[in-house]
C-alpha cells in the first residue's frame, strides 16, 4: 500500500502490484520521499499506479539519517492532518518544496520548522499571536504567555488565569509572527538561533499533539537518532 | 447473513493476515469447512508447533528450534568465523544462503529503521551486534539490508555505530534495484551482488 499526496485530488491510499519485488521496475520510482508523475486507475477498492516516473528524487535527503527523520516528520503531519481525496494545492506545494528545502538546504531546522506554521495555516488551525485570545488586547513587546486549548497568545494579566497556558519568550512569539506573514525569501532572513528553534519545535509539537489527541511516531524517533545512543 | 462464531471466528482471523482481505479470508474458511478434517487438524498442529518449537538465536537472531541456543549456522564451525552478514529478516538469510556464495555467519536485525513506522534504533538487534562486534574477533560487517530507503537508513546508523570499533565495513553492491525486498531477488542477482560489495566510506 501506497501513501500518496497529489496534486489533483490530495492525500490517497494507491496499490502498485509488485513492487516489493526486486525486479520490479516501477519499484525505484515509488520510494519514500520522490516526486513522481503516475498513472492510476480506479479498481473496486483502490486506485492502482500503472506507471510511475521520478520527477524528483531528493537524493541528498536520502543519504542523511536526520534528514529521512524530518522527511519522515512532515509527510507523518501531513498523514495525520489531513482527509482522503481533500485536494489542496497550496498543501501540495507547500509539501514539496519542504522537501527540496530538507533536501538542499544546509540546515533542515528551518524549512521544518516554516512548514509546521503554514501548515497549521492551510489546515485552519492558524494561532492567534497578534492579540490576546481571551481579553482580546493587543499583544504588547513584552514576554507573553500561550494557551494550546485557546489556540494563541494570552497577555500577562490573562496568562495566569488560564490553566493550560505557559510562558512564551517574545522573541519565540516574534519568529512565529514573521513565519505566518511572510514568504520563505523573508523568514529565511531572520537568523534562527538553536536556542529559539528548539523553543518553536516544543511549542510546535504540543501543539500538534493537543489536536492529535496523541502522540507523533517521527519526533521520537529524530531523537533518537540525534542522541545515538547505543555508542559504546 | 449472520454465520455461526466459529465460522466468523476463523474469517476473522484469516483477514488479519498480510495479503488477505474479507473475500479471500471467506474463501479459505469455506474451504476448509468441507475439506477433509485431517486438512484442518495438520494445520492447526501446525499453527502451534511453530509457536512452541521455534526460538530465536541467542547469537545471531534468526529463527531455530526451540531447545537450542545457537542456531545450525552459528554452531557450524566450517563457517568463517570473522565475517558477519548483517540482514533485516530470516527470510533473506535464506535467500542468501540459496546462493552458496556467503560462507560467513549472519546476523538477523529483525527489521529496519522506520520513521514513519517510529522503529527506532532500541527496536532492532542493533546493541546485539555491536555487542558480537565487541566480544568475538570480527574482520568485517557485510550490511546487506534492503535496497530502500529503509535498508539504506538502517545501513547508515550501522555504519556511523561500527566504524569507532575499526571493523570493515561492507554493503551489497547497487546490482539490485532500489525499493525492492531481497527475500525476491533471483539468484543471479544476489550473486552479483555479494561478489561486489563495497566499502562503505563517508
Ligand atoms: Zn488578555
Ligand atoms: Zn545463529
Amino acid at each position: 500500500m501506497l501513501w500518496l499526496y497529489t496534486r489533483k485530488i490530495g492525500k490517497v491510499q494507491a496499490i502498485a502490484k509488485g513492487i516489493r519485488k526486486i525486479k520490479s521496475r516501477k519499484a525505484g520510482h515509488l520510494e519514500p520521499f520522490t516526486r513522481v508523475n503516475l498513472l492510476m486507475a480506479r479498481g473496486r477498492t483502490f486506485l492502482i499506479v500503472t506507471q510511475a516516473e521520478t520527477i524528483d528524487a531528493f537524493l541528498n535527503l536520502r543519504e542523511d539519517l536526520l534528514l529521512i527523520g524530518y522527511a519522515a516528520y512532515i509527510t507523518e503531519l501531513l498523514d495525520r492532518f489531513t482527509y482522503d481525496e481533500d485536494d489542496n494545492q497550496q498543501i501540495f506545494n507547500l509539501l514539496n518544496k519542504t522537501l527540496g528545502r530538507i533536501n538542499t538546504e544546509s540546515d533542515p531546522d528551518l524549512p521544518v520548522r516554516y512548514f509546521e506554521i503554514k501548515l497549521l495555516e492551510l489546515l485552519g488551525y492558524r494561532p492567534e499571536l497578534t492579540n490576546c485570545v481571551n481579553c482580546g488586547s493587543e499583544i504588547q513587546a513584552e514576554d507573553q504567555f500561550f494557551s494550546i486549548s485557546m489556540g494563541g497568545a494570552l497577555c500577562p494579566r490573562c496568562g495566569p488565569k488560564i490553566p493550560d497556558a505557559s510562558q512564551i519568550s517574545l522573541n519565540t512569539l516574534k519568529y512565529l509572527r514573521h513565519y505566518q506573514r511572510s514568504s520563505y525569501t523573508e523568514a529565511a532572513k531572520a537568523k534562527l538561533s538553536p536556542q529559539l528553534n528548539r523553543d518553536l519545535e516544543q511549542l510546535m509539537q504540543r501543539y500538534f499533539t493537543y489536536f492529535l489527541e496523541r502522540n507523533l511516531n517521527t519526533p521520537t524517533f529524530i531523537r533518537r537518532v540525534k542522541n545515538r545512543p547505543q555508542q559504546g | 447473513m449472520l454465520l455461526p462464531a466459529p465460522i466468523q471466528d476463523l474469517i476473522n482471523a484469516f483477514s488479519q493476515l498480510p495479503g488477505i482481505g474479507p473475500k479471500s479470508a471467506s474463501r479459505l474458511t469455506f474451504y476448509l469447512l468441507t475439506a477433509p478434517d485431517e486438512l484442518s487438524q495438520d494445520l492447526a498442529a501446525a499453527l502451534i508447533s511453530l509457536k512452541t518449537e521455534t526460538t530465536y538465536c541467542q547469537t545471531c537472531f534468526n529463527i531455530t528450534v526451540t531447545g537450542q541456543v545457537q542456531c545450525e549456522i552459528c554452531s557450524n564451525s566450517d563457517r568463517d568465523q570473522d565475517v558477519i552478514c548483517v540482514v533485516e529478516e530470516p527470510l533473506d538469510v535464506l535467500a542468501l544462503e540459496r546462493t552458496d556464495g556467503f560462507h560467513g555467519r549472519y546476523h538477523v536485525l529483525q527489521g529496519a529503521l522506520s520513521p514513519i513506522e517510529g522503529i527506532g534504533p532500541d527496536d532492532l538487534k542493533i546493541r546485539e551486534l555491536l555487542a558480537r562486534v565487541d566480544s568475538e574477533n570480527i574482520g568485517e560487517i557485510i550490511l546487506a539490508t534492503n535496497p530502500s530507503l529503509e535498508g539504506d537508513a538502517t545501513a547508515m546508523y550501522l555504519r556511523q555505530q561500527l566504524t569507532p570499533s575499526g571493523v570493515r565495513i561492507t554493503r551489497l553492491a547497487r546490482g539490485l534495484p532500489v525499493g525492492g525486498d531481497l527475500e525476491y531477488a533471483d539468484q543471479h542477482t544476489l550473486l552479483r551482488a555479494l561478489a561486489g560489495r563495497q566499502e562503505m566510506g563517508d
